[in-house]
């Protein structure tokens, strides 16, 4: 147990050392990345071994750093939340430290020097571990920012391209505005606290009103992290011009630290839960599971609709964090701690599967140099490896069984299905519309990573360069095997998980999930056993059989190859094939009113051009108004340019008089 | 727990899903007979599914050059998920140890496992068709589940248990009463039913006309043994929905005790009950016409709707009465 800090502190240490090592790029050559990548890796195994020990052991552990103030020492606790967070860092940090050094081969040569791209990523994951360890405000400020500041670096690394200025650029506002409402928000709780250590907030008594205040401000601070829609805008933007496996550590990893801040908050230092809180949060996160779903279908940029699935999944994981916090206000402690575990369970799938899936997407880059999926297509006969990693990670997201993405949206399903204990009817009809919307994202998921997996790796190649693509290299197809190995373990295991995840419950609120695993490994009863029971190794043995059943029955009889048959037609080309474009419209039709869609043909020099462009509405709706309303405050402002010298002498002496006055 | 779990359960839980597998062609071979008759027709004989079957069994499978491996899988893997779908469903008694295996939503998951290699088999030969059917299929299947999932909440709700095995118990134990949710409930199964099973008006399982299959058009590549399983496959989920209806809003007959005379009344029970919703599924699919495409949308919001509205009636009128 004593070896938990120090592994935590070797985790930090190497992480950061990594970064300094890869600004010696220069003179090293590819050693430099080798050795960053290697102490990525140790960061990884420490961050994992500690945090499995935490998880195990329940234990808690805290330190005071010789940092800080000197009023306000830097102090670092490690509890059940954050062994569980550290858990999550190392799994995914340990395949990106398989990926990377095959990845960033293509950075050698240019001026896209890895100096930048190492460099930040070693401070990124510092400070992503900082946030996860502080224990008090300021220290968790510090860390937040070094996360949001490192990682404007990284998504703003290719900057030659202006798309990727604009979309860092856009980035780097928000994350700041949203650090500003986490700042705001922890100030009201010290203001009651009379300081800024977590323990000091935890026991401060706050007024109601106050609360309310503090909580909505940690809603927008940490929802904007997360992408909650409407505050989504920068995720499409920012996470696809990352480097692929920056990538799948921003959505993978940051959007969860995020889920960390805003689970720390409400459920460890706001002493009392508020259910209205509760609604609020459900009502949001289910619009963002179900509009991210339905842009992610629009959208034919690989990279950009992997982005808005992430805010699909950050919304079913508010669903389960709403419905613990209406369980938790009402009183009912045991539904509260399920829901929450449901909530955590799909926090640490999402960052599996879509970490898988974004390097899946990168391995297409790296040998297609190609991100629009219309241009794809057969891809599965040129990369098996790769392909099929991809798959695990579509069956994953898609939530269906016996993958992980179906455990945590069964728990989901099972929490919500308990409303009937609540008193009010008004809160008892709420929570199956919240199922009825997490049911239609589900389905829509199929949908979308049907024509995902269909249009990139099915059919026929739609041009040149994908036609000739090559498998990636072991490393890389290495850290998408561990990640997809991962998918299946944590589905086929629940229990296993849940008990790990037991010792959360119990430190934050009080009670564990014991009767979830009381009837042994196989069986995974989150409420009691007659209430609903799911064996997911049985059910995958029974695939399994089924399948074997199957297939031995059937193995006379041969296979002829031959041509398609295409009821007769002629012989089909690539050409003729689905896109993904028609693939969706009847779903664009469906749900045309969400979209906002600029379709029309273009006749030129007698050729008719098909013009589609389907947008997010959201930017439209909330941000534009906002532009033009700075914009207009700019141009109020810009008329005291009057570009002589005595007007603005006259400025500064009227200021100086109004600030002398405020003053005295 | 270990009550439900004894060895005659399981031997008869393996029981039931290998006679649910045999039996449904059965069904469709009745469906297709009655709906002959309605059109002054004689109809293929009753066992014709079986024929087609073995004969599809014994033929060589042709694979077109352009096909990868996920579409000599896809038969494989949508026959074993529905089989399995099926095998959660008490059929002729309760008490099913698989019940407790898979819940309700496992069992949507189950299906919609199926789908998802389904509509990936359609798009991997990289024909037109073949695309346009997963599109359709998987637009329906968006919108049919969460009616179908919400149909289905409101009995678990009402039976406070996700285990069907369970709710069909419950619903046998408690006096009996006509419930508004439970009504609700059952038209919105019956929408979603039809149009999951690929019947008319949602899609036509006789038709091969090109710009009007779903169903069909996804596997339109297929031959021999692939064809084969698919072809069950889409007779199993017929049978599952068949089933699902009868015996979890109309549970009457089913055994509850694992004797032989109360099994034999469970296998006629369910036999007449499938016989009567043969018949109204061929009285439907007689009387009405195929809708268009983007008219579906409505029909399955409907389902919606029904769906939601059994939910509220229950949550606000019978938990809070």
């Amino acid at each position: 147990m004593s070896s938990v800090l120090p592994l935590s502190g070797i985790a930090v240490a190497a992480s950061l050392l990594s970064g300094g090592i890869a600004l010696f790029s220069a003179r090293l050559g590819r050693t430099a990345a080798v050795l960053s990548f290697s102490l990525l890796g140790v960061a990884a195994i420490a961050a994992l071994v500690a945090g499995s020990a935490v998880l195990v052991t329940g234990a808690t552990l805290s330190y005071e750093l010789p940092l800080g103030l000197p009023w306000l020492p830097w102090r670092v606790r490690i509890d059940a939340l954050s062994g569980f967070f550290l858990v999550l860092i190392g799994a995914v940090l340990m395949a990106v430290v398989a990926y990377g050094p095959g990845y960033v081969r293509q950075f050698e040569h240019g001026h896209n020097s890895f100096a930048v791209l190492g460099g930040f990523s070693g401070l990124f994951v510092t400070g992503m571990l900082l946030v996860i360890v502080a224990d008090d405000a300021f220290f968790f400020m510090v860390a937040w920012e070094l996360m949001s500041v490192s990682s404007y670096f990284l998504v703003a690394f290719q900057h030659e391209n202006p798309a990727n200025r604009r979309a860092a650029f856009l980035y780097l506002l928000m994350a700041h505005v949203g650090g500003l409402c986490i700042l705001l928000s922890y100030g009201i709780l010290a203001g009651f606290g009379g300081g800024f250590a977590f323990d000091l907030l935890r026991t401060a008594q706050v007024d109601a009103n106050w609360a309310t205040a503090a909580f909505v401000l940690a809603l927008l601070g940490f929802g904007m992290k997360a992408g909650l829609v409407p505050l989504h805008v920068w995720l499409p933007e920012a996470h696809p011009v990352a480097a692929s496996h920056i990538s799948a550590l921003m959505s993978g990893v940051m959007l969860k630290i995020a889920v960390y801040g805003f689970v720390r908050f409400t459920f460890d230092l706001v002493a009392e839960v508020q259910w209205s809180w509760g609604v609020a949060v459900l009502a949001v996160g289910s619009f963002s599971a179900l509009l991210g779903v339905l842009y992610a279908l629009m959208e034919h940029d690989l990279k950009r609709l992997l982005a808005y699935h992430s805010v699909e999944n950050i919304g079913i994981i508010f669903i389960g964090l709403g419905l613990a916090l209406i369980f938790l206000g009402t009183g009912h402690r045991l539904l509260g701690i399920i829901a929450l575990v449901a909530a955590l369970y799909h926090t640490i799938n999402h960052a599996l599967f879509k970490s898988l899936l974004f390097l899946g997407a990168g391995a297409i880059l790296h040998t297609c140099h190609e991100r629009d999926i219309q241009q794809m297509g057969g891809l599965l006969r040129r990369m098996p490896w790769t392909g099929l990693f991809f798959l695990v990670g579509c069956i994953s997201i898609s939530a269906l069984p016996p993958f992980n993405g179906f455990v945590s949206e069964w728990l989901t399903f099972q929490a919500a299905l308990q409303g009937f204990v609540l008193d009010s009817g008004v809160l008892r009809s709420l929570l199956p519309v919240a199922a009825a919307m997490l049911a239609l994202t589900g389905a829509l998921a199929v949908a979308c990573f049907v024509k995902v997996f269909g249009v990139v790796f099915l059919g026929q190649a739609r041009s040149r360069q994908v036609r000739h693509a090559r498998e990636v290299s072991f490393g890389m197809r290495a850290g998408q095997a561990w990640l997809a190995i991962l998918c299946l373990l944590l589905g086929v295991f629940p229990t296993v998980m849940v008990t790990l995840m037991d010792a959360i419950p119990r430190q934050l609120l009080g009670a564990g999930l014991s009767q979830a695993t009381a009837h042994g490994w196989l069986w995974l009863t989150p409420v009691s056993a007659a209430t609903a029971s799911y064996a997911a190794p049985l059910v995958l043995l029974a695939v399994a059989v089924a399948w074997w059943l199957a297939a031995m029955l059937l193995r006379r009889g041969g296979i002829r190859q031959c041509d398609p048959w295409d009821c007769g037609f002629s012989p089909p080309d690539p050409r003729m094939q689905y896109t993904a474009t028609a693939f969706a419209q009847p779903i664009r039709r469906v749900f045309g009113l969400l979209f906002h869609i600029d379709e029309r043909v273009e006749t030129e020099a007698g050729i008719a051009r098909h013009r589609l462009r389907v947008d997010d509405r959201s930017w439209g709706l909330f941000y534009e108004p906002i532009v033009r309303l700075v914009q207009g405050c700019a141009r109020q402002v810009a008329r005291l340019q009057s570009g002589n010298a005595r007007a603005y002498l006259g400025w500064s002496l009227g200021t100086l008089l109004v600030l002398l006055w405020i003053v005295s | 727990m270990d009550s439900v779990l004894s060895p005659a359960a399981w031997l008869l839980a393996g029981i039931q899903a290998l006679l649910f597998t045999l039996a449904a062609p059965l069904l469709s071979g009745w469906v297709k007979k009655v709906k002959s008759r309605l059109q002054n027709r004689r109809g293929p004989p009753l066992l014709q599914p079986y024929q087609n079957l073995w004969k599809l069994f014994g033929k060589e499978a042709l694979v077109a050059h352009t096909a990868s491996p996920v579409f000599r899988a896809a038969p494989y893997i949508v026959f074993s998920s529905t089989w399995l779908a099926a095998s959660v469903i008490p059929l002729i008694a309760t008490k099913l140890p698989t019940a407790a295996v898979a819940d309700v939503i496992v069992l949507v998951g189950f299906l919609a496992l199926g789908r998802f290699f389904l509509a990936l088999a359609g798009m991997d030969v990289g024909t037109a068709f073949g695309g346009m059917g997963s599109s359709r299929e998987t637009l329906i299947a968006a919108l049919a589940e969460p009616a179908m999932l919400m149909a289905i909440f409101t009995l678990t709700m009402t039976a406070h248990t996700t285990n069907l095995s369970s709710v069909v118990d419950h619903t046998l134990e408690s006096s009996y009463s006509l419930r508004p949710s439970f009504l609700f409930a059952l038209g919105a199964m019956l929408l979603v039913a039809v149009a999951e099973t690929g019947r008319i008006p949602v899609d036509n399982p006789a038709t091969h006309l090109e710009l009007t299959m779903v169903h069909e058009a996804m596997i339109l590549e297929y031959s021999g043994r692939h064809l084969a399983l698919m072809e069950w496959a889409a007779q199993l989920k017929l049978m599952i929905y068949g089933v699902l209806i009868a015996n979890v809003f109309f549970p009457w007959g089913i055994a509850t005790e694992l004797n032989l005379g109360s099994l034999a009344i469970g296998l006629a029970a369910i036999t007449s009950k499938l016989a009567v919703l043969g018949i109204a599924l061929a009285v439907s699919e007689t009387v009405l016409a195929k809708m268009r495409l983007f008219r579906v949308p409505e029909y399955l919001n409907l389902a919606l709707l029904l769906a939601l509205l059994g939910i509220f009636s229950h949550v606000i009128l019978e938990v809070g009465a």
